[in-house]
């Protein structure tokens, strides 16, 4: 329930990539561990039995056939882009 | 203590397709930067992936190469990770799914000297599946500029066993694998372009130990070399460490082609928290029995079981087999004439493997372009074993063959080289040089049988190398025996 | 005289076909009244009025050669503004969209297109469509054009308030969990969230892809059939639309009219709000199909008090997924300062500065559900009490052609009045159901209270639009609440 969730705010919002002040991790942590104390009434069903739905109406074997059809023209590719050169768009330097 | 490694390979090969895997744009190396780009490719808002059939052909095709089982359904699933080359910043893969389950790659290891088979080996698979390339970072010094024409490329990710021991068996691995894709058309696997990359999971612990050391997951093996170069340093530096009592620490590390050795990468606390689930975007697949038997019917006769026949049917040595089979096109192009010679097998086999890829280096053409056809190369061969022309002057007539298209008879007949002369004036040219030998005849009368190759030469001289060598060789043993 | 924004499509079809009305003088006729309305109302985020009058040029053109596309042409729809147009905003309603145009069309954009239809302007919604009340809003709120004080509802709050306050002959709004039938039910107007498959989400930007669906919000039901007619179809960039046949809506409604329908009421819907005075003109819709001779049944979808959980699970999880992308590297907000040597700060600052509080609440909620060793617990659970839900709704069509419910719990609340997330969360508790369960629903305005408006929710059964809208139309031809508008 609620008080004994295990909802670590700092890791979640790192995973999710979202800095949040102290203000908000305060607050959302609140209202999470509330939201998420009150969806564990699913725990009350026995699922044991039961298939999950992942589509609503589900099909097989949606797929089209490997032939290729134009590109974006690289004006429109980069025309909303942040920062870029070259035809590229510029990021940080990753460093792995 | 004496350590072992234990080797696993995870390799990534690009499927050769006209189109995206979940996009309809061209899939292609070398265009301008985001030339291959669309709202999928680039993830905006809105933009939904549609499956490309021939990704699922083409990895069904190298799942029935390798013995995979190929479950009747799979699935798609997302992985998500933050990283500036993955447009929608989740890849589609198939986690708990994949389309190819288990398998097996038939590996080769070095034999004693390169004329010498080796060792065969099965190398357990276990699994492979499909998933969407990711695009190219370009490092420059204060910034990175991101490519995504290579994004969403059809990918397959091979993931073997923990079956190898050693570089060289993973530097086979990769070879089989090379081979086998294309052999059935489904990769190139250029390295170089991307086309095939692996990364090595590699630990080390005592021989005898049941349970597996600490993995070292190692990256950037941008070449088939530096996958084994990479993993034997590796597997040095950790049992260097052991052997000090140092532990061996779970992490990826990376190889460094240039300064020749392994380094540890940054990871983040949440790296492996992939967060994966149905992706809701994609149906699952279903595969049924006639689905798998088309794709099985196109599966060409495999590299190491044409080597076998080709050594059992044509009699023809490792080290010829070995250079005509890794080539699919020229193995092809030799048995177009070897089957219909087979007693010319060795003579073919020699030809293509030594002349006609000289040839084409030569002239710096691929089979398809040259001139020459299998059927040509037949002329050749038998105009040889007839003992038309010998095999000095067949060397002669190969490369105007290969220059002109003409077969064996039309270049003998152009330039005049069958020999315009009858046995018997073969025997007067015998005669003449015993007669001007009499040391060498008298070597021979005295039990030196093989000083009679010293009166060969003098004999082709004088038919300007037109005489038949074992015509010449059987009339002067019978005219020193007749002088007896 | 009625006044020409208020006209229906079907009406300004005939006068367009008539020549007694142009679709310029039509489409200067919805400019000029959203100018001088929607000051109050604040339902555009934008609207190209260049664009549009061009549009509509083009199209009196083609009348005037004879070469008119269909029905809808020359008459204006607004688009809520998470549907991609090529060379308009694409919003959200978001920080972190604020500059983004789109290089494509979404494919219901294209359709509509091809029918000559006039695109007009970009509603404002719940950023990324997350939310009930179009208060999340990077842009500010909308208001209920019935009260200004309250909520137009949401996500589709600018559809729906366009719609009601005549700034729109109808428009296309998005539905997630609720997101079109409740601010339909908020604004008095009718609202269609169409059987998931039926509509391509090509272009629609994703909230969460298995619920999404686009839907028509109209002051008719036949304008809505008419519109839901122009977007449906099976869509080959969509593997989740559907190939099933399209029925001709406008003229069923017709050819279903007259119908004895077995109509079920789920005793779970009614449990805690049936003495509700709120949904008195619910109660009345009912009586009003028993009156007509409808068989009226009492039926239990035992799984409903479970669909709340199901839904945030399954929503946030896959919305947690989907707004990854936006992320401050190829065409989203970038923040200005962040600390370069980590090299996820990039994403940390820019998400922070371009996300509005409730899309992160919903996006760390998914990602929680969906992080390391809590998979099975949440989302797997959820996926399976989906199934769940889903055959509840199987089992009752076996016995019943549709149901009548209400829409929400209550008519549209003041601004500001639901500050807890959870509470706001509950009051989706009738719409959400047929997200889960893939089925259509409709909502339809049905009575007053405390003058708002009130609305009725038809849930049919899977593919079957056609049916929910000729049992609504029997109900609003009886009822013309359609005549009636808010006072601006």
């Amino acid at each position: 329930m609620a008080e004994d969730s295990q909802f670590d705010i700092e890791y979640t919002a790192k995973l999710a990539r979202i800095n949040l002040s102290e203000e908000e991790k305060a607050k959302f942590s609140s209202q999470l561990n509330s939201i998420i104390g009150y969806v564990e009434k699913l725990g009350e069903l026995d699922t044991s039995e039961v298939e999950p739905t992942a589509h609503p109406h589900p099909v097989e074997n949606v797929w089209r056939e490997d032939v290729a059809s134009d590109s974006l023209p690289v004006d429109e590719a980069l025309k909303n882009a942040p920062a870029q050169r070259n035809n590229m768009f510029v990021v940080p330097k990753v460093v792995d | 203590m004496e350590y072992e490694a234990v080797i696993g390979l995870e390799v990534h090969v690009q499927i050769k397709t006209e189109s995206k895997i979940f996009s309809p744009v061209k899939a292609g190396y070398g265009h301008e930067p985001n030339a291959l780009v669309d709202p999928v490719v680039l993830s905006l808002p809105g933009a939904l992936p549609v499956m490309n059939k021939a990704a699922l052909d083409g990895i069904m095709k190298a799942g029935l190469a390798f013995g995979c089982a190929i479950p009747d359904t799979c699935k798609w699933d997302r992985k998500n990770y933050f990283y500036p080359d993955s447009p929608s910043n989740y890849q589609i893969t198939q986690y708990d799914q994949p389309i190819c389950q288990g398998g097996e790659v038939e590996i080769e290891l070095p034999g004693e000297s390169r004329n010498v088979m080796g060792e065969h080996k099965a190398i357990k698979l276990t699994r492979i599946h499909l998933e969407n390339d990711v695009g190219k970072l370009n490092h420059f010094a204060e910034d990175s500029l991101v490519d995504y024409n290579r994004a969403h490329t059809c990918l397959m990710e091979i993931v073997s066993e923990p079956d190898m021991r050693s570089g060289e068996e993973a530097f086979a691995f990769l070879t089989a694998i090379r081979q086998t894709m294309v052999y059935c058309g489904i990769s190139d696997c250029d390295m170089e372009k991307g086309q095939m990359r692996a990364d090595a999971n590699i630990s080390v612990r005592p021989v005898g130990q049941k349970e597996f050391g600490a993995k070292i997951e190692l990256k950037n093996l941008n070449s088939i070399t530096g996958v084994k170069n990479g993993i034997e340093y590796e597997i040095k530096r950790q049992t260097r460490e052991l052997k000090k009592g140092n532990t061996i620490i779970q992490a990826t590390w990376r190889w460094d082609a240039d300064q020749g050795r392994t380094e540890p990468m940054r990871e983040k606390e949440d790296a492996h928290d992939y967060r994966y689930f149905p992706d809701p975007d994609l149906m699952p697949v279903r595969v049924d029995d006639v689905w798998r038997e088309r794709i099985r019917s196109e599966i060409p006769e495999l590299p190491w079981d044409k080597q076998r026949r080709f050594m059992e049917e044509y009699a023809l040595p490792y080290t010829i087999t070995s250079v005509l089979v890794p080539d699919r096109g020229l193995s092809d192009w030799f048995e177009a004439a070897a089957k219909q010679a087979p007693d010319l097998a060795q003579a073919l086999g020699n030809y293509v493997a030594n002349d006609l890829l000289r040839e084409l280096s030569e002239a710096d053409q691929q089979l398809g372009e040259c001139e020459m056809t299998p059927n040509s190369l037949l002329t050749l061969a038998k105009a040889v074993a007839k003992g038309v022309i010998t095999k000095q002057i067949a060397k002669d007539v190969f490369i105007e063959m290969f220059k002109s298209g003409e077969t064996a008879d039309q270049v003998i007949e152009r330039k005049g080289l069958k020999p315009d002369f009858d046995e018997s004036q073969v025997r007067i040219w015998c005669q003449e040089a015993l007669d001007e030998n009499p040391r060498v005849v008298a070597d021979v009368r005295s039990g030196n049988a093989k000083a009679i190759n010293a009166l060969l030469g003098p004999v082709m001289k004088k038919s300007r190398g037109k005489a038949s060598p074992q015509v010449v060789g059987a009339l002067l043993r019978e005219l020193i025996d007749a002088g007896e | 005289m009625q006044e020409l924004y208020y006209k229906s499509a079907s009406e300004l079809a005939e006068l367009l076909a008539g020549g007694e009305l142009s679709s310029v003088e039509l489409t200067q006729a919805l400019i000029d009244r959203t100018k001088s309305v929607d000051e109050q109302v604040g339902a555009f985020n934008s609207f190209d009025e260049a664009d549009a009058l061009a549009q509509a040029s083009a199209s009196d053109e083609r009348r005037a050669s004879g070469d008119v596309l269909g029905p809808l042409d020359g008459i204006p729809v607004g688009l809520k503004d998470n549907l991609a147009v090529y060379g308009q905003p694409l919003t959200c309603s978001s920080k972190m969209l604020e500059r983004f145009v789109s290089p494509y069309d979404a494919t219901c954009i294209q359709k509509l297109k091809s029918t000559g239809a006039v695109l007009f302007g970009r509603l404002n919604l719940d950023e990324f469509a997350m939310g009930s009340s179009t208060e999340n809003s990077a842009f500010g709120p909308t208001s209920n054009p019935w009260n200004l004080e309250c909520v137009p509802g949401g996500s589709s709050g600018g559809s729906a308030a366009a719609v009601a306050a005549g700034e729109a002959v109808f428009a296309l709004g998005s539905d997630t969990g609720g997101s079109i039938r409740q601010p339909a039910s908020y604004c008095g107007v009718v609202g269609l969230k169409p059987t998931y498959g039926r509509v391509s989400r090509y272009g629609l930007a994703a909230f969460a892809s298995s619920l999404d669906q686009i839907g028509p919000l109209a002051r008719n039901v036949k304008d809505a059939a008419s519109l839901l007619q122009a977007i449906s179809g099976h869509d080959a960039f969509d593997s989740t639309s559907y190939k099933a046949e399209v029925p001709d809506f406008v003229a069923s409604l017709e050819s279903l009219k007259g119908r004895q329908w077995t109509l079920g009421l789920p005793k779970e819907y009614f449990a805690g709000v049936a003495d509700s005075p709120a949904l008195e003109p619910v109660r009345q819709a009912i009586e009003f199909y028993r009156g007509l001779g409808c068989e009226i049944k009492e039926v239990s979808l035992p799984h409903t008090e479970y669909a709340v959980a199901t839904y945030y699970i399954v929503a946030t999880a896959e919305a947690s997924s989907n707004l990854a992308r936006y992320d401050g590297i190829r065409y989203t907000h970038r923040a200005e300062s962040f600390d370069a040597k980590d090299s996820v700060d990039i994403y940390c600052q820019s998400r922070a500065e371009g996300f509005g509080e409730e899309v992160k609440r919903r996006v760390i909620l998914g990602t929680y559900v969906l992080s390391s060793g809590y998979y099975d617990a949440y989302y797997l659970k959820a996926q399976k009490v989906r199934t769940l839900i889903r055959q509840d709704f199987e089992r009752v069509f076996r016995e019943v052609d549709a149901l009548l419910t209400p829409v929400a719990p209550e008519p549209a609340f003041r601004k500001g009045e639901k500050e807890d997330p959870l509470s706001m969360y509950l009051s989706d508790v009738f719409t959400i159901s047929a997200n889960l369960a893939g089925i259509p629903g409709l909502s339809l305005p049905c009575g007053y209270s405390g003058g708002l408006p009130v609305g009725l929710q038809i849930l049919g059964k899977p593919f079957k639009e056609d049916e929910i809208l000729a049992i609504g139309q029997e109900f609003e031809t009886a009822h013309p609440f359609k005549d009636q508008h808010p006072k601006l």
